[in-house]
């Protein structure tokens, strides 16, 4: 497939930090399961499932006025580095990759539209996982967004739908709405102030979850968290959203008050953490991704906090998904072992902190000139 | 920092949230005790398999004579189901339905969908009301937030099903 020889720009829409507090909030993600009337679900699926539950999604395509200029892509026709830069970028899950001996499953496809946020995996756990992924901190339009697509699909699509226990899921846990709405997170602050503990559990007692960058199971680098509603079944989907919503700008007002009281408290260390950050990620020769991504952490809290001036939150967007092993491995047209992928990761990131990221020095200690 | 109670080192702290305002609570292992709290607390983490394991023959509500053990459907068994947490197809929900009440107030606190009311093929009068009241609730809020293009597609939607 030609179009791919250089991946085009799906999934990066969030990158330039266009929505509301987007140094804090990097993406608001709104995702529905939904299944086929009908149809085994994804684990239980035949051949013949599958093949109809991709077809249905290329029919019911060209109806839709939201999916104009849509591809829908099988997995098994892309190069594996191909599927695992769509990983990357959060269009497709891991389940949906299938396992690293076998490949996808035959009929796993995801749906890629021409411009808005949104893209449907097909063929995942359950038969369509719509989902809309946006910048900063945006969930009752982007829950709108999938909505208006969600009515489109299910007036083509027969959806696997009961009166009382609603949108039929493969999982119990996510029957009912089949709503799932996750904010991406950085707060470095509250983890420094060692206050984190407290907010997330804070959190868990009001019905909200939390996990690393890419889902499930995945560990928390660089301070980023993932906070999702744990539950699916008895709220509305707009209860569900207003919820998160409420909640995650308590957080935000947390994390900004912990900001404070680093610079009221420890601004000569806090500044200097920042500085040094910055400097390894502008020098260093070799950078594994998780130490990257703490240092590009200290370096977001810089940004966020004025003391880096010239830098933009877009620049340290890219930087995170460009320094993925599929993304640098495309890049070098290549597979890169793991010692040459983080030598290619430094270089990667030397490069673009010389060309948009270079930061005036600057000469005064902390709190001299700030009040 | 002090517990709230007493003037020992406070080791507990927890958080509440209560009318939209999150309060924290800081208290001694003493005062902690006494108000039931474990200064350990294990991490919450959701368990399905321990939930699943209380489902069906055995567990709590499970009647077994009464679940049925496989749904007739896709074929998938009790057993598949503890093991693996997955449905099989849509009419699994209904070939377990008698233990599967008990399964998701304890994963979601409620057993019935109070959201987005869908309209199937050839849909009843109770059906067209549901999906009328959810659509009109939208409207309002897609009004209260002005945004208008939203708000005519939902009077479009309405003025369709709604009974002329
Ligand atoms: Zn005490
Ligand atoms: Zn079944």
């Amino acid at each position: 497939m030609d179009e791919w020889a250089s991946v085009p720009d799906y999934g990066l829409g969030w990158l330039d930090a266009s929505g509301p507090n987007a140094d804090i909030v990097l993406s608001t993600r709104v995702r529905l399961a939904r299944n086929v009337q009908g149809r085994a679900f994804g684990p239980r699926a035949r051949l013949n499932d599958r093949e109809a539950v991709l077809r249905s999604v290329r029919d019911s395509m060209n109806r839709i006025e939201l999916l104009g200029g849509s591809h829908v892509i099988e997995l098994v026709d892309l190069e594996p580095r191909v599927r695992r830069i769509l990983h990357e970028r959060r269009l497709v899950s891991s389940d949906l990759l299938g396992r690293d001996d076998k490949g996808p499953e035959h009929g796993a496809a995801v749906l890629l539209p021409d411009e808005h946020p949104f893209s449907i995996m097909v063929n995942e756990e359950d038969h369509l996982r719509v989902q809309a992924v946006v910048s900063g901190l945006r969930l009752q339009d982007t829950w709108s967004l999938v909505d208006r697509l969600d009515d489109a699909l299910g007036r083509e699509i027969a959806y696997a739908y009961h009166h009382e226990f609603g949108f039929l899921t493969s999982c119990p846990t996510n029957a009912g709405t089949g709503l799932r709405a996750s904010v991406l997170v950085h707060l470095p602050a509250l983890v420094l102030t060692k206050e984190i503990g407290k907010v997330l559990q804070g959190l868990s007692q009001v019905g909200l979850t939390f996990r690393g960058l890419y889902g499930e199971g995945s560990e928390v680098v660089g301070n980023f968290f993932q906070v999702s509603n744990q539950t699916t079944l008895g709220q509305s989907e707009e209860d569900l959203i207003d919820h998160l919503e409420r909640m995650i700008s308590q957080v935000i007002q947390y994390e900004q008050h912990a900001r404070q009281v680093l610079l009221r408290d420890a601004a000569n260390v806090t500044e200097d953490k920042i500085w040094r950050a910055y400097g390894l990620l502008r020098y260093a020769r070799s950078l594994s991704f998780e130490e990257m991504m703490n240092l590009l952490s200290g370096v977001r809290l810089g940004v966020s906090l004025k003391l880096l001036p010239g830098l933009r939150v877009y620049t340290l967007n890219k930087i995170m998904v460009f320094t993925q092993a599929a993304h640098l491995a495309q890049a070098a047209g290549k597979d890169l072992p793991a010692t040459e992928c983080d030598a290619h990761r430094a270089a990667y990131v030397r490069r673009i902190l010389a060309t948009e990221g270079v930061v005036p020095p600057g000469g005064e200690p902390a709190g001299t000139e700030r009040t | 920092m002090k517990c709230e109670r007493c003037a020992e080192e406070a080791v507990v702290h927890f958080t509440q949230i209560m009318g939209g305002e999150m309060k924290t609570t800081h208290l001694c292992e003493t005062c902690a005790a006494e108000k039931g709290l474990d200064p350990n607390p294990p991490p919450q983490k959701f368990q399905l398999s321990n939930l699943l394991a209380q489902m069906g023959p055995g567990g709590e509500g499970s009647a077994a004579s009464v679940v049925s053990g496989t749904c007739s459907f896709c074929g998938l068994e009790l057993a598949d189901f503890r093991e693996s947490g997955r449905f099989g197809c849509p009419h699994c929900y209904t070939a377990f339905e008698k233990g599967l009440r008990g399964l998701l107030r304890r994963i979601h606190g409620a057993t019935e969908h109070v959201g987005k009311v869908y309209l199937p093929v050839d849909p009843t009068a109770g059906d067209r009301s549901r999906r009328l009241d959810g659509l009109k609730r939208k409207l309002q809020r897609a009004v209260d937030s002005e945004d208008f293009e939203r708000a005519a597609e939902l009077r479009d939607e309405i003025n369709a099903i709604e009974p002329v």
